[in-house]
């Protein structure tokens, strides 16, 4: 249920500025990378693009190679919309579709999936809840809006929705920077489990949180305001934060910038 | 603004002898006071023009009602002369219910369709030309489009309505004979094009509203552009698609001119809604209007509070819809 990414060459542009530039690094199945760096440095976007949710974005554009394991997903002839059903992602924002209630919240992904069967869809629907460590506070509700629940709540309610369909890989996008430090315990916790059974990348702007959740760290830094951001390096957590190879990622994660 | 009219009514500066320290004293400035003054008194006169318009109507109609030697709600007959007049509205309620039905149905699914295509589908460079357009079909005087029904419409709905005769007529909603198609369903099909395109720019308007981060939920999942529209889209839009819906309903209750034109009215209730006949409130108003005595008008404006009450309802349904839906709206998250 995990897959190993290789990413090669990759480059993205939102219309004529380029974000990102020639970024190459693999990332390991069953394992967290956690990626860092300044505002502005295209984290984010290198993130969305590796589920092809950059070019959703008006004049969003993609070069170069992502594998997943061997299959290029911007090879000609792959489906964006499938790409999006093996490589989940997580908001900032908890999104949860307000219109829904939290059961069918989780089974939105499963029914556009084609499941449709009342057992089946409850037996998975219960299995992602208690996957994201929500179950036992809405096992009672489960017919009511999703958009009632508290923050923390409505972010670990979006997680078990992109875990219900099972996908190969789980993008998270700064998940807890909305959220208190109690939430993000319990969301940083959730990782720790969940990275049991998928490759889990997750941006995030907390270096604490970088240290304690991920196996790797990679670190992205820009060289000036309108300049396309680039990936420095990319090591085992530990070494990136105790003793990392370039002198960039030391001043940045000690705090001195410039 | 000079000094040149020192009576000028410059309210005099406020009093600070009283007080004491800099923060404390009256929290209410002149600039706040003249604009509360300005709102609660708009609010108040829209309170009395709406009071004295229910007043008006309601006393006039009690004239009316009370010299009706009919009943007013179940005769088929509009004869308000004489010494002994009968007239009723329900060829008229059943006229303007029915006509503005049929431009519902037509024009809210296709007005839909437009503002999905527009927001979601076109490519920006069509969207807003395409936008421009819809909104300058708004702004067409609707004699105008009573002109082109009347002159185009008609004559060229006769073959429609004889195949809808042929394959429909057994149901005798759909029967025709042979007159010119000058009926309520001409009528229903003229007010849709007249309400496509608020209903429409009010559609769009909501869909374009509707969050990035809705959408990018849904895409996420792996949803298709359809899915994305059937999942964030709609739902959030609603509410927003029942309020464009109920303006357009409102102006189609209420057209006039284009009705008066197209239709060819009488006062009867047949089968059939592509036979002419039948007639609305405000294309009867306007025909008999001229004509009619002081009590005929009586007559006349009893018939409008008809129409009042039932576009009140009408608004009435929509929000208790819209409010029942409130705890899923997007907005309370």
């Amino acid at each position: 249920m995990a897959k190993r990414i290789d990413v090669s060459g990759l480059s993205a542009y939102y219309g004529g500025h380029k974000a990102i530039d020639d970024i190459s690094m693999t990332v390991e199945p069953r394992s967290v990378t956690a990626f860092i760096g300044p505002s502005g440095c295209g984290k984010s976007t290198f993130l969305r693009t590796l589920n092809r949710m950059h070019e959703v974005t008006p004049g969003g554009r993609v070069e170069g190679k992502v594998l997943l394991d061997d299959e290029n997903l911007y090879g000609s002839g792959v489906d964006p919309v499938a790409v999006r059903r093996t490589v989940g992602m997580v908001f900032q924002r908890p999104n949860p579709f307000p219109t829904m209630s939290i059961f069918d919240n989780v089974a939105a992904g499963l029914r556009l999936n084609g499941t449709h069967k009342k057992n089946e869809l409850k037996d998975i629907v219960e299995k992602s809840l208690r996957g994201a460590n929500l179950w036992n506070e809405v096992k009672d509700r489960l017919g009511k809006p999703g958009s009632g629940l508290s923050g923390g709540q409505q972010q670990r309610l979006c997680i078990a929705r992109a875990i219900a369909v099972e996908p190969q890989v789980l993008l998270m996008d700064e998940p807890c920077s909305a959220l208190d430090p109690i939430s993000t315990l319990a969301i940083e916790d959730l990782i720790g489990e969940l990275k049991e059974r998928f490759t889990i990348v997750i941006v995030t702007h907390n270096m604490q949180q970088a240290a304690r959740v991920s196996d790797r760290t990679a670190f992205f830094n820009l060289a000036a305001v309108g300049q396309p951001g680039k990936l420095v390096e990319i090591d085992e957590t530990e070494r990136i934060f105790s003793n990392p190879s370039v002198q960039a990622t030391e001043d940045y994660i000690s705090g001195r910038f410039g | 603004m000079t000094s040149a009219t020192p009576t000028a009514d410059v309210p005099p500066p406020p009093p600070r002898t009283d007080a004491p320290s800099a923060i404390s004293g009256r929290a209410i400035r002149p600039g706040d006071r003249i604009f509360l003054g300005l709102s609660r008194g708009s609010g108040i006169a829209l309170l009395v023009i709406m009071g004295a318009i229910t007043a008006f109507l309601t006393y006039r109609s009690v004239i009316a009602i009370s010299g009706d030697h009919a009943n007013f709600f179940t005769t088929f007959d509009w004869n308000a002369t004489g010494t002994e007049p009968k007239f009723g509205i329900a060829v008229l309620a059943f006229g303007t219910v029915v006509s503005s039905l049929i431009a519902m149905v037509i024009a809210v699914p296709v007005a839909v369709g437009i503002a999905l295509f527009i927001s979601h589908y076109a490519p920006r460079k069509l969207a807003s030309p395409l936008g421009y357009v819809i909104d300058l079909l708004a702004a067409v005087p609707s004699i105008i489009y009573g002109l082109w029904g009347a002159l185009f419409l008609v004559p060229h709905l006769t073959g429609l309505y004889s195949w809808l005769d042929d394959y429909l007529g057994w149901t005798g909603i759909f029967r025709y004979g042979d007159g010119a198609a000058r009926s309520l369903f001409t009528v229903g099909i003229l007010l849709a094009i007249m309400i496509l395109p608020i209903v429409t720019s009010v559609s769009r308007e909501v869909f374009l509203q509707v969050p990035r981060m809705h959408e990018e939920a849904a895409l996420a999942l792996g949803a298709t552009r359809w899915e994305v529209i059937r999942m964030s889209v709609l739902p959030f839009g609603r509410s927003g698609i029942i309020s464009a819906s109920m303006l357009g309903l409102g102006r189609a209750l209420g057209e006039t001119m284009a009705v008066a034109t197209v239709l060819s009215p009488s006062f009867l209730i047949g089968a059939s809604l592509l036979d002419p006949g039948g007639g609305t409130f405000a294309q009867n108003i306007a025909s008999k209007f001229n004509e009619a005595d002081e009590f005929g008008r009586d007559a006349l404006i009893a018939s409008g509070l008809v129409l009042f009450v039932i576009t009140l309802l009408v608004n009435g349904a929509a929000r208790l819809i819209i409010a029942r839906r409130k705890e899923y709206s997007g907005a309370a998250s």
